[in-house]
């Protein structure tokens, strides 16, 4: 099946609560199967300027280059997957640009983003993620953090030094490890995950998690699977309802089939029946 | 202001340090940062663990052990007025920076320009190592309300697995309301309830204990009641048919319940109302 057909996807954002304007950026390409998330940082409207970048350079990108290439197909240098390569491949265009806005114009220095990227193929998902903004994944009941957050606070977690439970009353919450832009060249963690259908991903900015439980957000998605729109407006208003101390930005995909791609000629023959 | 511990004996305050280094070390030899000079004091006996604003007690494998607010500990991440208690003496640990409750608290994310462990990237395309460890989250068991839905087959109500606020998380040392650990100010102190009317579960009243509760049968008609801090809400969920309150159909919007609200659902009637 075809991807755009195989996936519900609906985004929203939301300034939250305090926040002025909205530093957050989210982009969606249904027809090649990505997800785009990114929430800025940085003085006046910078933060904009950075997540904008990054999201508009990942999305229009990665789709352009999919009209005429395979997801699956092994890219030139390395011999990794293309879906892949190009969430790498990107997300570092991403940087080089915004690095080099943030270097010429002075009221732009400075600024950076978090970035988490979803791109769906072959019933897999390729996640691309730099910073503290998340992919979960709701698998039946189960929620699970798909991402590893680039924090200090999860490198804390990691080591052992504080709990879960007391990591919620951390005043540390808000420094990144790594975020896109604010160097020449940025590590991104790229991974690659089976996908089931009935699955449910979320992407969102930290305005959420860091405002609603984990137990909240799984409660949602679960009850409200069969209506996107209405889950990701009840966890807005739920970060909203606790204080809505950040932006909140959500990316709901709900697979709703399965989506191969076609490989050899029998499968391009099945495929071609199909149709 | 950086934290800073309080040192006294029986009441009488001996001395303050600010925690302004990394690691400062707490024992009876000269050398430590905080000297207590007593012999139930091991040579090193604690050290106090300092990043940004956050400061975390370790035990440093001493003969009498360490004390944190009366509770024998190894390891403590601490909290404004946390009192360790090493043999008659006692460190009061105090900070200014609260536990995000103002926005100011909410500092704007920045960047550590240098990673503190520099992670070895992980191989393209490979599985990842395991989903964050604890960050599992299962739904809560299944209320006794899912009688409602079994018995008969036709209606379903069912609290999903939403973390109830329990009081033990507001008497952890902490005064002030964490960012969604507790009950939001102002949230409705009732326990709102909604009884069925009709069909064969007439009678049958099932409590808005959780956030979110789904109401209907999926497939045909579901609608969801949330719990807001200024009241409870229902909006439809899924089905063509929406839902109906005092007999008028509802929107795609959310409705807010009064007092005595009749709502009905996939054929049965139900009355909305606050006990106690």
């Amino acid at each position: 099946m075809k991807i755009a057909e195989a996936l519900e996807i609906f985004s929203q954002t939301d300034p939250g609560m305090v926040r002025s304007h909205n530093e957050d950026s989210v982009a969606c390409e249904p027809a090649c199967g990505l997800a785009v998330l990114a929430d800025g940082m940085g003085g006046y409207n910078a933060g904009e300027v950075a997540s904008g970048i990054a999201v508009s350079v990942v999305a229009t990108e990665v789709s352009h280059r999919l009209l005429n290439a395979s997801p699956v197909d092994i890219s030139e240098n390395g011999g990794e997957e293309l879906g892949v390569s190009l969430l790498r491949d990107n997300i570092q265009k991403a940087n080089a640009s915004i690095f080099h806005a943030a270097q010429s114009q002075p009221q732009y220095a400075g600024m950076g983003t978090t970035i988490v990227s979803a791109l769906f193929y072959d019933n897999r998902v390729a996640v691309g993620h730099v910073g503290d903004s998340r992919m979960y994944r709701l698998r039946g009941e189960l929620l699970e953090t798909i991402t590893h957050d680039h924090s200090l606070l999860q490198e804390q977690l990691d080591s052992g030094m504080i709990s879960l439970e007391d990591a919620r009353m951390s005043k540390n919450k808000n420094l990144v490890t790594r975020a896109v832009g604010i160097d020449a060249r940025v590590d991104s963690e790229i991974h690659v995950h089976d996908v089931l259908v009935g699955d449910i991903y979320l992407l969102c900015s930290d305005g959420l998690n860091d405002m609603v439980e984990d137990d909240d957000i799984q409660a949602t998605l679960f009850a409200l699977q069969n209506n996107l729109p209405l889950a990701a407006s009840q966890l807005i208003q739920m970060a909203n309802d606790n204080g809505g101390r950040d932006n909140i930005s959500v990316i709901l995909v709900k697979v709703k089939a399965k989506f191969a791609v076609p490989r050899g000629w029998m499968a391009k023959l099945f495929n071609w029946f199909e149709r | 202001m950086a934290a800073k511990l309080i040192l006294s004996m029986d009441g009488g305050i001996i001395k303050e340090y600010p925690l302004n280094k990394e690691r400062i070390t707490i024992g009876r030899k000269a050398h430590n940062d905080i000297v207590i000079d007593n012999l139930a004091v091991s040579g090193e006996h604690a050290a106090v663990v300092t990043i940004l604003n956050d400061s975390f007690l370790d035990d440093l494998d001493s003969t009498n052990g360490v004390e944190v607010n009366g509770k024998p500990t190894k390891k403590h991440f601490l909290q404004n007025n946390d009192v360790i208690e090493i043999g008659k003496y006692k460190l009061k640990y105090i900070t200014d920076q609260i536990t995000q409750t103002t926005p100011e608290d909410f500092e704007r994310t920045m960047v550590l320009r240098a990673p503190i462990r520099k992670e070895v990237p992980a191989p393209a395309g490979s599985k990842p190592a395991e989903p964050q460890g604890g960050m599992k989250v299962q739904a809560g068991g299944r209320p006794a309300h899912d009688e409602l839905a079994d018995k008969t087959g036709q209606f379903e109500a069912r609290p999903s697995g939403m973390s109830g606020h329990t009081p033990s998380q507001t008497d952890h040392g902490l005064q002030a309301v964490s960012a969604s650990g507790a009950v939001p100010a102002g949230a409705p102190k009732q326990v709102a309830v909604v009884q069925v009317l009709t069909g064969p579960n007439a009678g049958k009243e099932l409590e808005l204990v959780k956030n979110l509760t789904t109401l209907g049968k999926p497939g045909l008609q579901v609608a969801v009641l949330t719990r807001r801090p200024h009241g409870y809400f229902i909006t439809h969920v899924e089905g063509e048919n929406f839902p109906l309150v005092n007999g008028r159909a509802l929107g795609n919007q959310a409705h807010q319940l009064n007092e005595h609200d009749v709502i009905e659902l996939a054929g049965i009637k139900m009355e909305f109302y606050f006990k106690g």
